[in-house]
């Protein structure tokens, strides 16, 4: 037995990376930003580590124009919760990034609609500041974001940033009326027919939220008659490895760890555990 | 490479120079009372405890390359980590052929794509002496999964001529070549005792029968691509105790759950792997309590699609059932037998 370095290195094993900036989003989601270059795509993901408590597959936040990258940590059980508790100059276990991001190529010259449930927003800001980055290459925009309550609310503030931007438009709604609201209230479904000059059959139509969105706003698309292989959705399981091999992430024949998490619709077809 | 002849003295002096030297062996053992009175690997203190005419062992020797828990780091608590190899060398003997195919098998899966270096450490670290089936166990249906011998993987294969008194050793790497020579005694197999080898492996592909799968191994894929809705599923998984034996006593299962740990003193500890089991009620939970398998019987399909349809995929097209039939004896309720399951879709479905 030994704890030399064998010759190959552990696809285990994680980097220790700075947190150099956090910041509360709301009551449960915290922002970090780490100043670490992991060569990542958009829609990709990595697995942080706290040693000694376990680690958690992570969306990446934000586009690789960036230097670094962003996370949004939502407390859900052992590693978020210490995750929630760090500061600026803790330092946090990376490893990856892992999964095989959006189809930027296919998404070129065409209009874009993106359909965000709660913090599906996340990994889908990763593309759209890709897109606010290289412009030009990219058709209109629609960026449709769902929240549950008021409160809940994330990323305020970049929604304000894209929806000035030439050939983007932000549709936004909360499911429970509020006072200090005035916008639109109800599901994010009831956004779909608000969207302006997009033909929703020829854009690239791209889903994140919580599972039982995507039913709904499937369905909607669907009356819509927009073709399944226009449709991308980010889905999410449970997570052991990130490279294919403890078994945990797959659904069917596929391993979401290393073929997705975003994946084309009418890939999944014949994948019935996937939705 | 040489095929060499042993005689009973001749081996038996052969187990026990390795076991003298400073490498540790492994091999098939007496039953062991604790262990249900099946016969279980472990390290042999002396030649006269290898019983290479086992039928079946409790758990395969997959225990060796995944073992059943292992440090993948060592960790200071919230800080830096270390990977963590084993470097152990062993020699395993007595690695019988359909649980060789799943060793291989294994090492396919585990070095494609991202490179496994714990596993791969420790496989590489192996001298596997492999051995014919001498005594077909209760459920073996390995003739059915063309699993009853080996061609490769093994760095020596042994073939019993008769009742242990000579055998046929091959040697098919070098790591075997340098191990076999170390048998100073031994002579070089004639035609007469090669061709009696051959029988011996004919005969295997044939009586290793237990079950008889009634198609082709590489039909399961075509079979289980229309049957995903078949009613067998929930007939079988009724009843289901969601136990996991069937995971644990098969040579080609290798998911794995991760933990860490920390030590007593609360400052270091280790990230640990171990065998997790897809027919564990909680395998496919995510957070807000959502599980993607929530019915036995998806979890039941979800294993034999593995088998049958999934794992193939991954290794051109080898089935990841070897026809051990260990988990026919290890499931109480009897529902397990990937054959009884399969046979039961043929009845209805042409693959
Ligand atoms: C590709 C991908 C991207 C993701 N992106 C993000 C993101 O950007 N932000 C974010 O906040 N989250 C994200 N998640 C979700 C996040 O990884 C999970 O919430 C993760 O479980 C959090 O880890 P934890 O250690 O904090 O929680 P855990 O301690 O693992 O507990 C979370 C929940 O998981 C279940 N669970 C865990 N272990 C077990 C067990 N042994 N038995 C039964 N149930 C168990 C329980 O329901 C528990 O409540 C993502 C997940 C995936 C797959
Ligand atoms: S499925 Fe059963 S018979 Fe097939 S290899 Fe696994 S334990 Fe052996
Ligand atoms: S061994 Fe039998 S009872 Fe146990 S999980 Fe497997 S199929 Fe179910
Ligand atoms: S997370 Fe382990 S196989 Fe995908």
């Amino acid at each position: 037995m030994c704890d030399c370095n064998s010759t190959e290195k552990s696809i285990y094993l994680p980097e220790l990376a700075p947190i150099t900036k956090v910041a509360m989003m709301n009551e449960t989601e915290m922002y970090m930003h780490l100043d670490h270059d992991i060569g990542h795509k958009p829609g990709q993901f990595v697995e942080v580590s706290i040693a000694g408590i376990g680690e958690a597959p992570i969306s990446i936040s934000s586009s690789p124009t960036e230097a670094g990258f962003d996370m949004v940590i939502r407390k859900a059980g052992r590693v978020t919760d210490i995750m929630h508790q760090m500061q600026a100059g803790d330092k946090l276990g990376i490893r990856g990034p892992f999964g095989s991001g959006y189809p930027i190529d296919e998404m070129k010259g065409k209009d874009l609609v993106f359909v965000c449930g709660g913090i599906g927003l996340v990994p889908q800001r990763s593309m759209i500041n890709y897109i606010m980055d290289n412009r030009a290459d990219f058709g209109k925009i629609a960026i449709l974001q769902g929240t549950k309550e008021f409160a809940q609310r994330i990323y305020h503030d970049e929604l304000e940033r894209w929806a000035g931007v030439d050939g983007v438009q932000v549709l936004e709604t909360i499911d429970v009326a509020h006072d200090s609201w005035n916008g639109n209230v109800g599901v994010v479904t009831t956004l779909i027919d608000k969207i302006d000059g997009i033909d929703l059959t020829k854009a690239v139509n791209l889903i994140c939220g919580p599972p039982i969105m995507y039913k709904f706003v499937l369905m909607v698309l669907q009356e819509k008659e927009v073709s399944h292989e226009n449709i991308f959705v980010n889905l999410e399981r449970r997570m052991k490895c990130g490279v294919g091999k403890c078994g945990h992430c797959q659904m069917n024949g596929q391993y979401v760890c290393q073929s997705g998490p975003v994946y084309r619709y009418s890939d999944l077809a014949n994948i019935p555990e996937a939705i | 490479m040489s095929i060499k002849k042993l005689n009973k003295d001749v081996f038996k002096s052969f187990v026990d120079s390795m076991i003298a030297s400073d490498q540790s062996v492994v091999g098939v053992k007496e039953k062991v009372q604790a262990k249900g009175n099946k016969f279980a690997f472990g390290p042999l203190e002396n030649a006269d405890q290898l019983r290479l005419d086992y039928d079946v062992t409790l758990i395969p020797p997959k225990k060796y390359m995944l073992p059943q828990t292992e440090t993948l780091l060592t960790y200071e608590v919230k800080g830096e980590s270390k990977q963590h190899v084993d470097e152990q060398k062993l020699i395993l003997v007595g690695v019988h052929p359909y649980d060789m195919i799943a060793i291989n098998q294994m090492d396919e899966l585990f070095s494609q794509d991202e490179y496994d270096t714990h596993y791969m450490t420790r496989r590489n670290n192996i001298t596997v002496i492999a051995c014919d089936v001498v005594n077909a166990s209760e459920n073996i249906f390995a003739s059915s999964m063309e699993t009853a011998v080996v061609e490769k993987g093994f760095d020596i294969l042994l073939t019993d001529l008769g009742k242990g008194k000579e055998y046929v050793a091959e040697a098919i790497t070098e790591k075997g070549e340098a191990l076999l020579a170390t048998a100073v005694d031994a002579t070089d197999a004639d035609d007469k005792d090669i061709a009696k080898r051959s029988a011996i492996q004919e005969a295997n592909k044939k009586d290793l029968d237990k079950h008889t799968l009634n198609c082709k191994p590489s039909e399961l894929s075509s079979l289980l691509e229309q049957a995903y809705e078949h009613p067998v599923w929930e007939e079988k998984a009724k009843t289901c105790f969601s136990c996991g034996s069937c995971n644990t006593t098969c040579p080609t299962c290798y998911c794995f759950d991760v933990q860490d740990l920390v030590n007593w003193n609360l400052k270091d500890g280790q990230r640990e792997r171990s065998w997790d089991g897809c027919l564990l009620k909680d395998f496919a939970n995510v957070a807000g309590d959502h599980n993607f398998r929530k019915q036995k019987e998806s979890r039941f399909r979800h294993r034999l699609y593995r088998k049958g349809k999934y794992v193939p995929t991954k290794i051109g097209g080898q089935v990841a059932c070897v026809g051990c039939g260990r988990c026919v004896g290890a499931c109480v309720p009897d529902i397990a037998n990937p054959v009884a399951v399969y046979n039961r879709l043929l009845e209805d479905i042409k693959p």
